[in-house]
């Protein structure tokens, strides 16, 4: 498995390829849609994220050391804002999730072009993980 | 008038957003502001700035002209029979929260009933659940037909003698049907109950004469109709207002203060306690002015005519596209249209519509009852003004199509 770094390093090539926010937002529908399965009995108030429009369900399971995220959305472009944190912190080890700051966010732009409940949404969705990632360490 | 004229006495209208021409439908939720609205602002904020009413000096005799000449202004777009029936608010959720908090507590005994439609704003809803709280009395929803307007035969069956109020809207903020509000307020006067109309979605669309009507009260919002945000109006019957208590103290509303009892000033100005929106309210004029001269403009009818024509049509035939509020006759529709789309989320729609320059209304728009009668979470509203174009409408049918085609 690709380190943390480089998988942002791939996350951000793949968004600099295209110039269009709508090409973007087709990359997102995307990764939305390739999202694995999320069962619909846990799609539970306890996994649900305040502060976004949307509703978004995630869930953090550790196994052999490493957390592992699964995630919903019943709107898909969120769905492919978090299968996109999902790629990037699903399968590394709490301490490094925690230790993380988060700032290849900023790097694709993608924060500034959300709707502001969105953005809000995409900033609950980063601080979930990042608690789920200290709850665990 | 010329749509190019209209569009060129609003500055904002010229704007890209992505690099792309602005297509703003989301005059439901504010209206852009005509150079005419912009120029008095600034002219009062640059060269007319003095609080009103009490000073003596030239600066604030100018400003209570101007203040005052907006009431007389107001006055004559609803046609209430006097200016002190005229009553300057923040908006129409300050207006519909002054009467059911002033009303209430006059009027109101425990067990009593309001009465509000379910397809009413949070504004109409809310104000008058906080009054009736204090007062042990309930608020009871009115159903709508399936054709979005106030079922009638429910209305009726409704009131009872512990019916105290009915409150209304003229135009839903989502269904964009007028409410036949003359047959509404007869029904309820028969009964002996006043009624409240929510006249928020109006001005741009609908003649408002509140004498024609016989409400007894009346709100709406300057910020929907080409003035500025923190600018409202409530008209109410002086039988009324003359005995109900002054909402807010302080400031303008008293007429004597004493510790041992203050008396209250006559109207208008018992009902509007402290430094009222000097620099917004006189803004009223040029708006109402232009909204007047847009309704009465032919070819501006006929244009909104074609565009809500096109709308229906495209929206109807569309089998993806649920389409909230068809009306019976189609001249019950103002160019309002809430829909959702099967199988797309209205947030992913709104985010995509505008990445395409179109700027629309997603979720619950603030009637979360109406919401759950429809069984939806949310939907999309693109809502269109004197300044909108049919190719603008064009425009967003086949880019709602692209943004369709990218979801589902």
């Amino acid at each position: 498995m690709n380190t943390l770094e480089e998988a942002k390093k791939a996350v951000i090539e793949d968004f600099s390829m295209y110039d269009e926010w709508l090409d973007k937002y087709e990359y997102l529908i995307e990764l939305g849609r390739s999202l694995e399965p999320f069962p619909e009995e846990k799609k539970t108030e306890d996994r649900l994220i305040k502060g976004c429009q949307s509703r978004v369900w995630l869930e953090g399971e550790v196994s052999d050391g490493f957390l592992r995220f699964t995630a919903d959305s019943d709107a898909i472009i969120t769905k492919g804002i978090i299968s996109l944190l999902i790629s990037v912190y699903s399968g590394r080890t709490p301490s490094e999730i925690a230790a993380d700051d988060f700032s290849f966010i900023e790097e694709i732009g993608l924060k500034e072009n959300l709707s502001p409940t969105r953005a809000n949404g995409l900033a609950s969705m980063v601080e979930t993980i990042k608690r789920i990632a200290r709850e665990n360490v | 008038m010329n749509e190019n004229t209209i569009r060129s006495e609003f500055p904002i209208l010229s704007r890209t957003v992505y690099g792309k021409a602005l297509v703003y439908l989301d005059s439901a939720a504010t209206t852009q502001r005509p150079r005419s609205v912009v120029e008095m602002f600034s002219r009062l904020s640059l060269e007319n700035n003095a609080n009103i009413h009490r000073s003596v000096h030239r600066l604030a005799t100018e400003a209570t002209e101007e203040f005052e000449s907006a009431r007389d202004r107001v006055r004559v777009f609803i046609n209430a029979p006097s200016r002190e029936e005229v009553i300057f608010t923040s908006g129409t959720t300050g207006a519909i929260n002054l009467v059911a908090s002033s009303f209430c507590e006059r009027y109101l005994k425990e067990g009593d009933e309001v009465l509000v439609s379910e397809a009413e704003h949070h504004s109409n809803i809310v104000p008058w659940q906080l009054a009736c709280g204090r007062k042990k009395a309930v608020v009871k929803p009115l159903r709508i037909t399936e054709f979005g307007d106030l079922d009638i035969d429910d209305l009726k069956k409704s009131i009872s003698q512990k019916t105290k109020v009915v409150a209304i809207n003229l135009i839903s903020n989502i269904l964009g049907i007028k409410n036949p509000v003359t047959e509404i307020v007869r029904i309820c006067h028969e009964k002996g109950v006043p009624v409240l109309i929510d006249a928020a979605q109006a001005p741009l669309h609908e003649k408002i004469d509140v004498q024609q009507i016989d409400c007894d009260f009346l709100a709406f919002s300057g910020h929907k109709v080409f003035s500025v945000p923190g600018v409202g109006v409530l008209y109410g019957k002086r039988k009324w207002l003359d005995e109900m208590p002054p909402f807010l103290g302080g400031g303008e509303m008293i007429e004597t203060v004493r510790f041992s009892g203050t008396t209250f000033a006559p109207l208008p100005e018992k009902f509007e306690a402290g430094t009222q929106n000097i620099t917004g309210i006189p803004t009223l004029i040029p708006a109402l002015e232009l909204a007047e001269r847009l309704r009465d403009d032919r070819e501006t009818e006929e244009r909104m005519e074609a565009i809500r024509d096109y709308m229906m049509e495209r929206l109807l035939g569309d089998e993806r596209v649920i389409l909230y509020g068809v009306p019976r006759r189609t001249e019950d529709k103002i160019p309002l249209f809430s829909f959702s789309v099967k199988g797309a989320h209205h947030e992913d729609l709104a985010l995509i519509l505008d990445k395409m320059g179109i700027a629309v209304r997603s979720g619950q728009m603030c009637a979360e009852p109406l919401m759950d009668r429809l069984g939806v979470s949310g939907m999309v509203r693109a809502s269109f003004a004197p300044y909108n174009t049919l190719s603008e409408a064009e425009y967003f049918i086949s880019s709602l199509d692209k943004a369709i085609k990218m979801l589902i």
